[in-house]
């Protein structure tokens, strides 16, 4: 099932399909690892509901709703 | 002498390397044009002494941060002797993203492998002799915490310097090889210098690179026509960045042999995180930090021991002299570290610093001077412009460094990250990011370390505001001017609490740092809200040595602007204040007569809005000097007011009553000043209103400068600074005197919000289309 790495749920694993985006946004999604085929983790949602940790290439990484909603997912079982 | 550079991610272990490689020989400089700092020391194990060149933590070389900017600039335009690229090896995978931009470059290069110790504990195995086969370039394993395999690192690198590497690319292994072999051959003909650096960021579609080799795109376009791929179409960039972690993964990551474990498994950073970044938790655990950091440094009364026991003080031990004094050395020291109470580590560091030190070395050299036979002008201005001024900016020294000392620590362990995490939410509602919330809230204790620590914002513009905004979240100086107006205020007047006004004053600049960041932020610094896609660095514990080389650059930077442009400041102001138009040498009595009292006559009119012009009369400049004054230093303002308050009780001949005008706090000097201008309510609250949200005290402006780098920026700052302050006081004065004077400032608020959105709302749909 695809869907957008802002809708996953706490505890989500995932592959990412697409990233998208305007530029400067994309490209730093790129250079922190969110490229196709790598495994995503949801860790967990900031105490205001955003932004949101997941856990990409063994570190810790947040972004907002709005950038992860660039990032298209295919949700692993 | 021959140049290394060390490249890397931010948290990578830099700049503990740094430090490991150059011990005290480091010294701080800012890049020209911008602000982030470039470091550079010298290591002397080698052949040669080696200069040590430290690059700002990058993650790519893409145009998009200054940061990432300056690396590249310095890798591809000053060409270092040598590239020493450090890897977290806890984090290989990203770290080697960088690895394979620096290996395209013409440079040679080494890479060390850093955190080794980490990864051997967690039971895993580098190798590091694939690595570096696959690579192409030598591979060190160190660890720059415990210093091991520093001196085998260098000589790899003196080694690697001595030779000349071509630069190499892992795309080579891409569909994109080709079409990347053709524009480098192409740029070579034209001889441009690191062909293949330079083919690679043209087919990313790099603007920095397009804007320089303009002739040559129409051609790539060509090239890149007759390429098609099925998943990214003609997203180069995109291509170019999976291309890289493809090979990254398939080739390099083999090298790390993991002991068996879960591919997500808990560490021990992520069970803190549990609690600290937690849903309910999170932001009451972030209030008790701040609140404990303010009052270790802050607090006269630590951990409230001297309210909940009610210790006596130092005059209930029969410790002082009539006069206040203490009555000998010994209790003069003690007085440092209790009276009454026992003060927290931030104030006694404080203490002992003023009244012991600087106190002591300058009344020394004071006396000197008096002694001496020079004219009593020449005394006054080494006493009173030099020593003095050069005494207050000193004094700032220890909060500044206790402060710093704490937010060092909340950066080096890894929580500052965790903070911008949880804040980021309200700040965006702002145009800002979270992590804008740490210098401001820095600001409160003093805007100076607040302003140096906007370091962390990559975004312009947000640090533009954020250092703009910064002195009106008042900082500990301005606080004995609230309290002496406010306490006059209750004393004379009998009405108000001194408490609520005094918390009034501190909403209202919150309220007015809200308002501006918003305006600006749709106005003159308008712009996206940036991005906020950051690392979480896991936990470290802060290194001692880091924490000190920190503060040390933090003092010779401060030090070094309070001998040249505050001192100059200070002995100006002097100046003003010490001699008269026809350049007569006054005593301090006489301020009156002074340069400064007649462009304060002068321009009194000019405050008459704001309450505390024209319509005091003959001694309403007594006001207009002590906000200049208070540019020095806000704690000039009260200093000033004893002062002025002394000149008019002689000059208008006032009977004062009981009231003691060199009594500490400036109540009564506030209150002599009162009965001799008969200023009114409102206005005394526009005047610490107006001193509030002015232009801060001269270490901050000298630091807002360093800060902003840029001259129009910092002019406008000044402006804004200027008028903001004036707007707020008139407000504070008008509504205060006339209550319906409101509806005309909603009225006027509600017309300038419309206009901003409307034109707001036009440029975008000029845009548009």
């Amino acid at each position: 099932m695809e869907k957008t790495l802002d809708t996953f749920e706490i505890g989500d694993i995932g592959v990412v399909k697409r990233v998208g985006g305007e530029g400067n946004i994309k490209r730093r999604l790129f250079d922190m690892g969110i490229t196709p085929s790598a495994e995503v983790l949801m860790r967990k949602r900031a105490p205001l509901g955003d932004p949101i940790e997941i856990t990409i290439r063994g570190y810790e990484l947040t972004l907002r709703k709005t950038e992860a909603a660039c990032v298209t997912m295919e949700v692993k079982g | 002498m021959k140049r290394f550079a060390l490249a890397g991610n931010p948290n990578c272990g830099k700049t503990t390397l740094f430090n490991g490689l150059t011990g005290s020989t480091a010294h701080v400089g800012n890049w020209p044009g911008v602000t982030v700092d470039k470091r550079d020391g010298v290591y002397k194990k080698t052949p040669e002494p080696v200069a040590i060149v430290d690059l700002p933590g990058i993650y790519s070389l893409s145009p998009y941060t200054p940061e990432e900017i300056i690396a590249r600039n310095y890798i591809l335009d000053e060409k270092p002797d040598c590239v020493i690229n450090i890897v977290d090896a806890t984090n290989l995978e990203r770290n080697l993203y960088l690895t394979t931009q620096i290996l395209e470059i013409d440079v040679p290069m080494v890479i060390a492998l850093n955190m080794m110790d980490e990864v051997e504990k967690a039971g895993d195995k580098i190798d590091a002799e694939l690595l570096s086969s696959r690579l192409g370039v030598p591979v060190v394993k160190i660890s720059a915490l415990k210093e091991n395999g520093l001196k085998d690192l260098m000589e790899t690198a003196y080694a690697a310097s001595l030779q000349v590497r071509v630069g190499k690319t892992v795309l080579e292994a891409s569909s994109l090889a080709h079409l990347i072999g053709d524009v480098r051959i192409a740029l070579k003909g034209q001889g441009v210098k690191d062909p293949l650096f330079h083919a690679v960021k043209l087919v990313e579609n790099d603007s920095i690179e397009t804007a320089m080799h303009k002739e040559t795109v129409p051609m790539i376009d060509e090239f890149k026509a007759t390429f098609e791929d099925d998943v990214f179409g003609d997203d180069f960039e995109a291509l170019v960045a999976d291309a890289r972690y493809k090979y990254i993964s398939e080739y390099f990551a083999p090298a790390l042999s993991k002991k068996k474990r879960e591919k997500f498994a808990m560490s021990r950073s992520d069970k803190a995180d549990k609690v600290l970044t937690h849903k309910v938790w999170g932001i009451p655990i972030f209030l008790a930090i701040l609140f404990a950091i303010f009052h270790l440094t802050f607090s006269e009364d630590f951990l409230y021991l001297g309210a909940i026991f009610k210790l006596p003080t130092l005059e209930d031990l029969g410790l002082l002299t009539e006069e206040g004094d203490p009555i000998n050395y010994g209790v003069r020291l003690l007085a440092c570290i209790y009276d009454g109470a026992i003060m927290s580590p931030g104030v006694i560091i404080n203490n002992l610093w003023n009244n012991m030190i600087v106190g002591e070395l300058f009344g020394w050299l004071g006396g000197l001077v008096e002694g001496s036979s020079m004219a009593p002008w020449a005394i006054g201005l080494i006493n009173n412009g030099i020593f003095d001024g050069i005494a207050s900016v000193l004094s700032f020294l220890p909060p500044i460094l206790v402060l710093f000392l704490f937010f060092s620590i909340l950066e080096d362990s890894g929580y500052m990250a965790r903070i911008a995490f949880i804040l980021d939410r309200m700040f965006r509602r702002f145009g800002l990011s979270g992590r804008a919330f740490m210098p401001m809230i820095m600001g409160f204790g003093c805007s100076v370390p607040a302003m140096i620590n906007t370091r962390t914002l990559a975004d312009d513009k947000e640090r533009t505001a954020t250092v703009r905004v910064i002195p009106f979240f008042s900082c500990g100086a301005k606080l004995p001017i609230l309290t002496a107006v406010a306490g006059a205020i209750v004393a004379y007047f009998g009405i108000g609490n001194a408490d609520a006004i005094t918390f009034g004053m501190y909403v209202l600049g919150i309220v007015t740092a809200i308002v501006a960041v918003l305006l600006m932020r749709s106005t003159t610094l308008k712009g996206e809200t940036p991005p906020f896609i950051m690392e979480l660095p896991a936990y470290h514990a802060p290194q001692f040595k880091n924490l000190m080389a920190h503060l040390w650059d933090k003092t010779k930077h401060f030090v070094k602007k309070a001998f040249t442009i505050i001192l100059a400041s200070t002995i100006v102001i002097w100046f003003l204040t010490h001699f008269s138009f026809n350049w007569h040498f006054l005593e301090d009595e006489a301020i009156n007569e002074s340069i400064l009292a007649g462009v304060a006559q002068l321009v009194q009119p000019l405050f008459t809005p704001l309450g505390f012009g024209s319509q005091l009369g003959q001694y309403g400049w007594v006001f207009v000097v002590a906000a200049v004054a208070g540019l020095i230093a806000k704690e000039n303002v009260i200093a000033t007011f004893a002062t002025l308050a002394s000149c008019l009780v002689a000059m208008a001949n006032l009977n004062i009553g009981g009231l003691d005008i060199a009594a500490e706090e400036g109540i009564d000097a506030v209150q002599a000043m009162i009965l001799a201008t008969g200023i009114s309510v409102p206005a005394l609250i526009a005047f610490i209103a107006f001193n509030m949200t002015t232009i801060p005290c001269f270490a901050a402006v000298g630091t807002a400068k360093a800060e902003l780098g840029d001259k129009k920026r910092f002019s406008g700052t000044l402006i804004f600074w200027i008028t903001a302050s004036y707007v707020v006081a008139a407000m504070v004065y008008t509504i205060g005197s006339w209550w319906w004077t409101t509806f005309i400032w909603a009225a006027v608020a509600a017309a300038a919000t419309c206009y901003i959105i409307f034109r707001n709302k036009r440029a975008a749909k000029i845009k548009a289309v």
